[in-house]
């Protein structure tokens, strides 16, 4: 049997595992990077994935898309207070978001699936077999449309998703492999987008989920927004430009304001500098610790809900918590671990990886899937309750949120008038009393035979499987007649529609892999060709006219070999611009260096 | 569980989940309750480690986990016996649930356990409501002193409520003794059977009382905090 893979498919980065005997592993892409940014680029190339992409953020902003996993499985109103923060335009179109890029609109699992299929070539060039059945991590707190969604993505990239596991969940079952922990865990992902916070209970093997509770639009992104309009704040008055008109530059921003966030993790202070459009100069600043907690704390606060909201319904005090492990690379925070410990009242634990923890759980319930390990089986519970509407707009619950999955519930269904053909359904999720305040998952039609009222009885069972997916079957008492019934998602893609993706995903499958390196190689070529003219502009007079000739000369030929076919040829160009350039690197490096320190001694004088 | 034809091989199921002629999986009965399920009596009192190991151990037997690669049918037994399992664990873990489902598996058709209020306190519950009222009329600028007085009456009746829930508990813990002694007794005893129909009657009354108080407890805590 083929083998199984695990797959995180985080807001910010991805990752593929598997299991290489008794040890899961991240698949590393060319360059030996664990992680795919979840970057998907429109270029004059083509469509372009990961690493490559990112480097558009700040070229093509507008034709860029990170962060799609805060849009899968929800409409447009969900994300309409944060639209302004993306410079890709995102339109509706039956209830499903969609991401215009140039004359093409993609809906958020199309993106997905780009990535997804980046991750599948990077496992089927590591391994050299063929890549096909995944088990793909969600946020414990999606919901059934999110859950949906993700799925729809593995379809569209040509995957059979096996599984869909919770993100907290998965990292538990790495750590519960690597330690054989015993007792009471919590364990606290605060991701790119999303906070999941999940109490299991770990005993001979049984990884059992007490409790979830979350928030999915909290996450790293928004932190850095709150560093980025702190910059933004600063430039306009010291520069006169309002930067919010220029798509790239606010992508430089935000990105350097992620960087300078994760600096503080280990620095207590760091500068940036960001270059400003129009010749507006050069925007420097620094940033302390302090200034980033200040700005973060609330947000980081917002986590605690959540926290004792699950510690509730688990029945547990925090004291009862025998570990905490923390996931995601938002964690890294000193601000978040004080947090986190003292709610808890002990130290976390984060022996591994808090990046990686994720895809090497789900490689691990892959394995599980697949046969290998016998001995550890993951009872995962049901994030939010199940209802449908009752009459006078009232939510009734059939199943309970931090319910143990796979679960099931029975309704029965009758007329109230004489010979009434139908009955509509409207299922529900959330914990509101009225259905207008929970999420709307799905409506259906139920069929009735004419009758008189109260005469039919049709039975309706609302099954949430391991995925945490719901399934919905009904069967007429009478007769023992199964009923098939059409689900309409509310904010999701039909089943036509996903076929239809399926279908077209094939046909750009058809750009095979060569195409694909092509467009690669050529993207990059273009990066460098970029850069090193920039680096020649800067330095060119600290190396010698021989140095500057010899780039020049390589710099030619890669100019040269960008417009054929051969993505070798324009790979070995690259190198040997790498090569010729190695120098230039290192005296202009040592170069802003000697500035930087002479800037500061300025400063310190003055 | 009932003993019945493999779904599989028609062979007479001995074995207790799986045939042990063709090792399949066969479906949890319809007809069993989730006492059965456990292999557990129709007692009240229950050893949840007991009902912990079995759980866990059932889960292996089940879990859609080890039958991903069986066929179809496999598939969906084993979806549909977790799902039972789940259920069943869930109701039996928690005292107040397990006492409800042994009530209507005992009491018959009666679906659902209304919530009314305890007849001893119908007064005290209704003077309650109009003094939640009276503390929602009184806007949080003004009246500062009135509410405060309200507030702090309300606050003494929820003392009270509460020590009455408290009362509850130890009432229901005693009549979960009280019926398992009872099902230790022999059943065609007329006695004994109106002893139990009795005691099932008092439990279902505490159950809808205990309720109702929760959601007045709710309801006090939501408005005064």
């Amino acid at each position: 049997m083929a083998r199984i893979f695990g797959i995180d498919l985080g807001t910010t980065n991805s990752l593929i595992a598997y299991m290489d005997g008794q040890t899961p592993r991240i698949i590393p892409g060319r360059h030996g990077r664990t992680m795919v940014p979840s970057v998907v680029a429109l270029t004059d190339n083509g469509l372009i994935v990961g690493d490559p992409a990112k480097d558009h953020l700040t070229r093509g902003s507008e034709r860029t898309v990170y962060s799609v996993k805060r849009f899968m499985g929800r409409g447009l109103a969900d994300v309409a207070e944060e639209l302004k923060y993306f410079p890709y335009r995102l339109v509706e179109q039956g209830g499903v978001i969609r991401i215009q890029l140039g004359e093409k609109s993609y809906s958020p699992p199309q993106i997905s699936a780009m990535i997804l299929k980046e991750l599948k070539l990077r496992a089927e060039a590591h391994l050299g077999e063929d890549v096909s059945k995944v088990v793909i991590t969600v946020p414990a707190y999606f919901n059934d449309s999110q859950r949906q969604a993700t799925k729809d993505a593995g379809l569209i990239a040509g995957l059979e998703v096996l599984r869909i596991i919770n993100e907290p969940t998965a990292a538990a079952l790495a750590y519960g492999l690597q330690k054989h922990t015993q007792g009471q865990i919590a364990v606290f992902d605060l991701g790119g987008g999303t906070f999941d916070i999940s109490i299991l209970k770990l005993k001979n093997g049984i990884f059992e989920v007490l409790s979830t509770n979350g928030d999915t639009h909290l996450g790293g992104d928004d932190f850095d927004r709150l560093v980025a309009d702190h910059f933004l704040k600063e430039i306009r008055p010291r520069h006169g430009v309002d930067v919010h008109a220029f798509p790239d530059t606010m992508q430089a921003v935000r990105l350097e304001a992620e960087q300078a966030k994760i600096r503080l993790s280990d620095e207590q202070n760091t500068s940036v500098r960001i270059e400003l459009p129009e010749g507006h100069g050069e925007f420097r600043s620094d940033l302390t610790r302090d200034q980033l907690e200040t700005l973060t704390k609330d947000l980081v606060e917002r986590t605690l809900g959540p926290c004792r909201f699950a510690l509730k319904d688990a029945g547990l005090q925090p004291s009862e918590i025998d570990e905490v492990v923390l996931v995601g690379g938002s964690t890294r925070m000193p601000l978040v671990r004080r947090q986190v410990q003292d709610l808890f009242g002990k130290a976390p634990h984060s022996n591994l990886n808090p990046d990686e923890v994720v895809a090497l759980g789900a490689a691990v319930q892959a394995d599980i899937l697949s046969g290998g390990i016998q001995d550890m089986l993951l009872l995962d519970v049901t994030p939010l309750s199940l209802g449908i509407e009752t009459m006078g707009g009232v939510m009734s619950s059939l199943i309970r949120r931090n319910t143990t999955i796979p679960s099931s519930a029975k309704e029965m269904f009758t007329t109230y008038v004489d010979g009434q053909t139908s009955v509509d359904i409207h299922i529900l999720q959330g914990e509101r009393e009225l259905a207008q305040d929970n999420r709307s998952l799905a409506r259906f039609q139920l069929k009735m035979p004419p009758l008189p009222a109260g005469v039919p009885r049709i039975e309706v069972t609302f099954l949430i499987d391991a995925n945490g997916i719901l399934n919905v079957t009904a069967k007429d008492v009478r007769t023992e007649k199964v009923q098939s019934i059409q689900v309409k998602p509310s904010y999701g893609l039909s089943d036509d529609e996903v076929e239809r993706m399926i279908g077209e995903s094939f046909k750009f499958a058809a750009e095979d892999l060569q195409a694909r390196q092509l467009i690669e190689a050529r993207t990059e070529a273009e990066a460098i060709l970029k850069a090193t003219e920039k680096a020649l502009q800067q330095g060119g007079r600290l190396i010698t006219p021989e140095e500057t000739t010899s780039i020049n000369a390589v710099l030619a030929s890669l100019e040269a070999a960008r417009v054929q076919r051969d993505h070798k040829a324009i790979r070995a160009c690259i190198t040997d611009v790498e090569k010729a350039t190695h120098h230039l690197a290192e005296v202009l490096m040592d170069h802003c260096l000697k500035e930087a320190l002479e800037n500061k001694k300025l400063s310190e004088l003055t | 569980m009932a003993r019945s034809m493999c779904w599989h091989c028609q062979s007479e199921v001995t074995g207790e989940y799986f045939c042990d002629r063709c090792v399949k999986v066969q479906p949890l009965s319809k007809e069993s309750d989730y006492f059965t399920c456990f292999g557990l009596p129709r007692l009240l009192t229950v050893d949840l480690n007991a009902l912990e190991t079995k759980f866990y151990e059932l889960s292996r037997a089940f879990h859609p986990d080890f039958f991903q690669r069986k066929t179809d049918a496999e598939q969906a037994i084993s979806l549909g016996n977790s799902a039972l399992l789940n259920t069943a664990y869930r109701t039996l873990k928690d005292p107040v649930r397990r006492a409800e489902y042994l009530v209507q598996l005992e009491a018959g058709s009666a679906k659902d356990i209304r919530t009314s209020p305890p007849a001893d306190l119908f007064e005290e519950i209704l003077e309650l409501q109009e003094g939640l009222d009276g503390f929602r009329s009184l806007s949080t600028e003004e009246n500062v002193s009135e509410r405060a007085a309200f507030r702090t009456k309300l606050m003494g009746e929820r003392e009270h409520l509460e020590q009455r829930q408290q009362a509850m508990e130890s009432d229901l813990l005693s009549l979960f003794t009280q019926w398992d002694r009872l099902q230790a007794q022999d059943d065609h005893n007329p006695a004994v059977r109106a002893e139990k129909d009795g005691t099932l009657k008092h439990l279902r009354e505490i159950l809808s009382n205990r309720t109702y108080l929760r959601n007045i407890v709710n309801d006090l805590t939501a408005t005064i905090g």
